[in-house]
């Protein structure tokens, strides 16, 4: 006859056993659904992604904001009207903020001022990822540093870790109003999601676009602009760009092996 | 056993408190749930292809399970086709895929996740078709 | 032991209720940041962390330092701390719930909390600090709870607790070194990015928290019955002394490698924090505060005769406490965000309901505390009388 001092252990060892044994169970049975899936045969893949930003091509802000307003669209990037709660993807930044402590006081007002487009640099070793706490953000097969928006607890621990400043947190329901009644989505791409008040969000390089063998909305958008290709093809075209002409990545010191190049003084025979 | 009568009193209000929805719900009438399967989309469809991507059973007791499939395969891993037990080929989308023909999700799935008090978080972000205020 | 805590004076009473209050203010606070986002609070794009893991970090140490108590009493049979380490045991429980709530409410989407235990991230130190927080809080419940139990049965405690004290003062100083970890690890963020932080958090925890345990047993000799010793308490105040030159001396050596070194990225934050940088000084007065507070307390603590005058000493610990908390909950989470990545500055002030969550966190936490206390107190009282 067991006492109630041994039921209550059993009981509880039990359940413990229980609740420690459920996942790794509903992990299984979810793998065995998943071979009912595959890539789209149109899809466009590489083993690492990377872009070449040819800084002839953007002369002013508006080159940029072109190719911005593009990509925010077709993503429902929220614009809430002030620096605090802002989100962006894509964005200008002068060469002296988007390459810090590179500037000096001989170069010409109009290089150290000059509006760079920058984006998350689907970093070969990203910071942000060895950081996240739930693999909410990861690094694809293909490269692509990806936000999985289901997943993210809004620790913005990735925020602190990503020295490029790329991400953004949606500090407020990015589907709601400002005082005067201005949506922050001012038209929803109906194709594609919006996110959730309390999740951070940033570039995914299209991955929904790669996946049914579109290129890039950026690159289509920059008329050849950005060059996007493979980095791990050494017949590729960025690669031989990389390799006859001179481009510079942001804090490559920093060891995170940024995959976005910009080339500099690049020219006709592009 | 000290304090009998508080302690049977107690266990009685305790009684009264657990098995309340049950004995205030007695004698009401419990509307069957009738869920629409039909839409403007659905009906356009040839007859052949008026249905979904698994059986009606499979769909209204997996369905869950299914989208988190889904979803990781394509968030995750990339993958957007999926191959139904007939051999059928799909997008995997929630907003492009399910809800193209399902566009009454408030006839559809609104009614049956209130009906099991479910709320699940898709709507957050994912994009509702547009359907008239009723 | 429990029912200990359920009969009181009316002070008690007053205390707990008005805790209470406190605490339910907060809660309406957290509602309405759970339906607006944290967008109420003053952090932003560029300053993503802010008050709330100011605190937690702060926190951090106050738990970590029970440490302090529990290996002089245990490893060196130090007797004087017999009456004390329950003391520092159970303020360790009440400072661990409160970084776990700090954490907690800093959650963009907290109804997910749980994902950090569905997917299990080793690489992340995120997910290790909530092992060792968690560890910690386990184990210092078990001991506390089982070495009060025994004593209040008039028993020596069983054998077992004595290896999982042991374990408990090992863990002590990792849970501190893994939540320095959580900023010394990222590329890019200068200001963090050095590899004294873990050993300067544990000089500012070792400092701070028995500054803490001083007032607190200072105040519960002046409110009970029960003395913590006079001697003890004198033992606290050398450990203080001890660690604060230690943590002055660390934030010297960081002065001496950002500014002979000349690199600009490791003198900005210093220059934002201490002189104001591009314009920018909101928070230069407060650390000032902090240095001239931290000088005064050293000046009070380095000399014995001083020290030995309890008033002195309890002034000293105050100083020391607020010294730390600002620049730990203030000036170093802060300072890693400005400037920010792109060399701009974006200044930081919490909001008024970001204060008021806050201070409803540290209500829950001074609740457990009180409760934690009393029935300790009332344990050694009966075992006394």
């Amino acid at each position: 006859m067991i006492d109630r001092r041994q039921f209550l252990k059993i009981a509880g060892f039990t359940t413990m056993l229980g609740i420690g044994v459920m996942p790794v169970v509903s992990r299984i049975s979810s793998r065995l659904e998943a071979s009912q899936v595959f890539t789209d045969p149109n899809a466009l893949t590489a083993k690492r992604w990377g872009f070449v930003v040819d800084m002839s091509k953007f002369r002013t802000d508006e080159d940029i904001k072109r190719v911005m307003d593009a990509c925010h669209s077709i993503h429902n990037v929220p614009d809430f009207g002030n620096p605090k709660d802002e989100i962006k993807w894509i964005w200008p930044e002068k060469f002296k903020h988007a390459f810090p402590g590179q500037e000096d006081h001989f170069m010409s007002k109009e290089f150290v001022d000059k509006p760079f487009m920058v984006f998350c640099n689907h970093c070969e070793s990203p910071a942000c990822v060895r950081v996240c706490p739930t693999k909410a953000t990861f690094k694809r097969k293909d490269g692509i540093v990806m936000m999985d928006m289901h997943r993210c607890i809004g620790c913005r621990f990735c925020m602190a870790g990503c020295p490029y400043g790329a991400r953004s947190f949606n500090w407020r329901d990015p589907r709601g109003k400002d005082e005067n009644g201005r949506p922050f989505i001012a038209k929803e791409n109906p194709e594609f999601p919006t996110r959730t008040k309390g999740v951070v969000e940033k570039c995914t390089l299209c991955y929904e676009r790669l996946a049914v063998g579109k290129k890039p909305a950026c690159v289509e958008e920059s008329n050849g602009g950005i060059l996007f290709g493979d980095l791990d093809d050494p017949n590729s075209e960025i690669r031989e760009i990389i390799r006859t002409r001179y481009t510079i990545r942001r804090k490559p010191d920093l060891g995170t092996k940024p995959s976005i190049y910009y080339l500099i003084g690049g020219g006709e025979n592009v | 056993m000290y304090d009998t009568g508080k302690i049977i009193a107690g266990l009685l209000v305790f009684l009264a408190l657990v098995t309340f929805p049950f004995y205030s719900n007695i004698g009401k009438a419990n509307a069957k749930l009738e869920l629409k399967l039909d839409t403007p989309e659905i009906s356009k469809l040839p007859e052949v292809e008026r249905k979904c991507v698994e059986s009606k059973s499979y769909m209204r007791a997996e369905h869950m399970q299914m989208l988190n499939t889904w979803r990781d395969a394509v968030v995750r891993d990339g993958q957007k086709t999926f191959v139904s037990s007939t051999g059928k080929h799909y997008d995997m989308s929630l907003q492009n895929t399910c809800m193209k023909c399902h566009s009454n999700k408030k006839d559809f799935c609104d009614k049956c996740h209130n009906y099991m008090a479910v709320k699940p978080y898709c709507w957050d972000c994912h994009i509702a078709p547009k359907e008239s205020e009723t | 032991m429990f029912e200990k805590s359920l009969s009181g004076s009316p002070r008690y009473w007053a205390w707990i209720f008005a805790l209470l209050a406190v605490i339910g203010v907060g809660f309406i606070f957290y509602l309405r940041q759970y339906s607006y986002g944290l967008g109420i609070t003053g952090m932003s794009r560029d300053v993503t962390w802010g008050f709330y893991i100011g605190q937690f970090t702060f926190l951090v140490g106050i738990a970590a330092s029970g440490v302090m108590l529990v290996l002089p009493y245990y490893l060196h049979h130090y007797k004087k701390f017999g009456r004390l380490v329950i003391l520092g045991e159970f303020l360790a429980i009440a400072a661990v719930i409160m970084c776990v709530l700090f954490i907690f409410v800093d959650l963009g989407q907290p109804t997910r909390v749980m994902n950090v235990m569905l997917h299990p991230t080793p690489n992340s130190v995120m997910f290790w600090d909530m092992v060792v927080l968690l560890g910690y809080l386990f184990l210092n419940v078990i001991i506390g709870w089982t070495v009060l139990g025994a004593e209040r049965k008039g028993t020596p405690p069983p054998g077992w607790v004595k290896p999982v004290i042991y374990i408990s003062i090992v863990w002590a100083p990792f849970i501190h070194t893994v939540t320095a970890f959580l900023y010394s690890g990222l590329p890019g963020r200068h200001f963090w990015l050095t590899a004294i932080i873990a050993a300067r958090f544990l000089a500012s925890a070792f400092a701070s928290g028995p500054s803490l345990l001083i007032l607190l047993a200072l105040i519960i000799r002046k409110f009970t019955k029960f003395d913590p010793g006079k001697e003890a308490i004198q033992t606290l105040g050398k450990i203080v002394t001890y660690f604060m030159i230690a943590n002055v001396f660390f934030i010297g050596l960081e002065l001496f490698t950002a500014f002979y070194s000349n690199i600009p990225g490791h003198m900005h934050t210093f220059q934002y924090l201490f002189a104001g940088y591009d314009g920018y000084s909101k928070l230069v007065p407060l650390m000032w505060t902090s240095s001239i507070l931290a000088v005064v307390a050293l000046v009070l603590l380095v000399f014995p005769d001083v020290r030995k005058n309890e008033s002195a000493l309890a002034v000293a610990a105050a100083a020391v406490f607020i010294s730390l908390w600002i620049d730990k909950g203030f000036g170093f989470v802060l300072g890693g965000f400005i400037p920010n990545m792109f060399d701009r500055i974006t200044e930081y002030w919490p909001t008024m309901p970001e204060i008021m969550i806050s201070i409803g966190v540290w209500a829950i936490g001074l609740l457990v505390l009180t409760v934690l206390y009393k029935v300790a107190i009332g344990v050694k009282e009966e075992a006394e009388a």
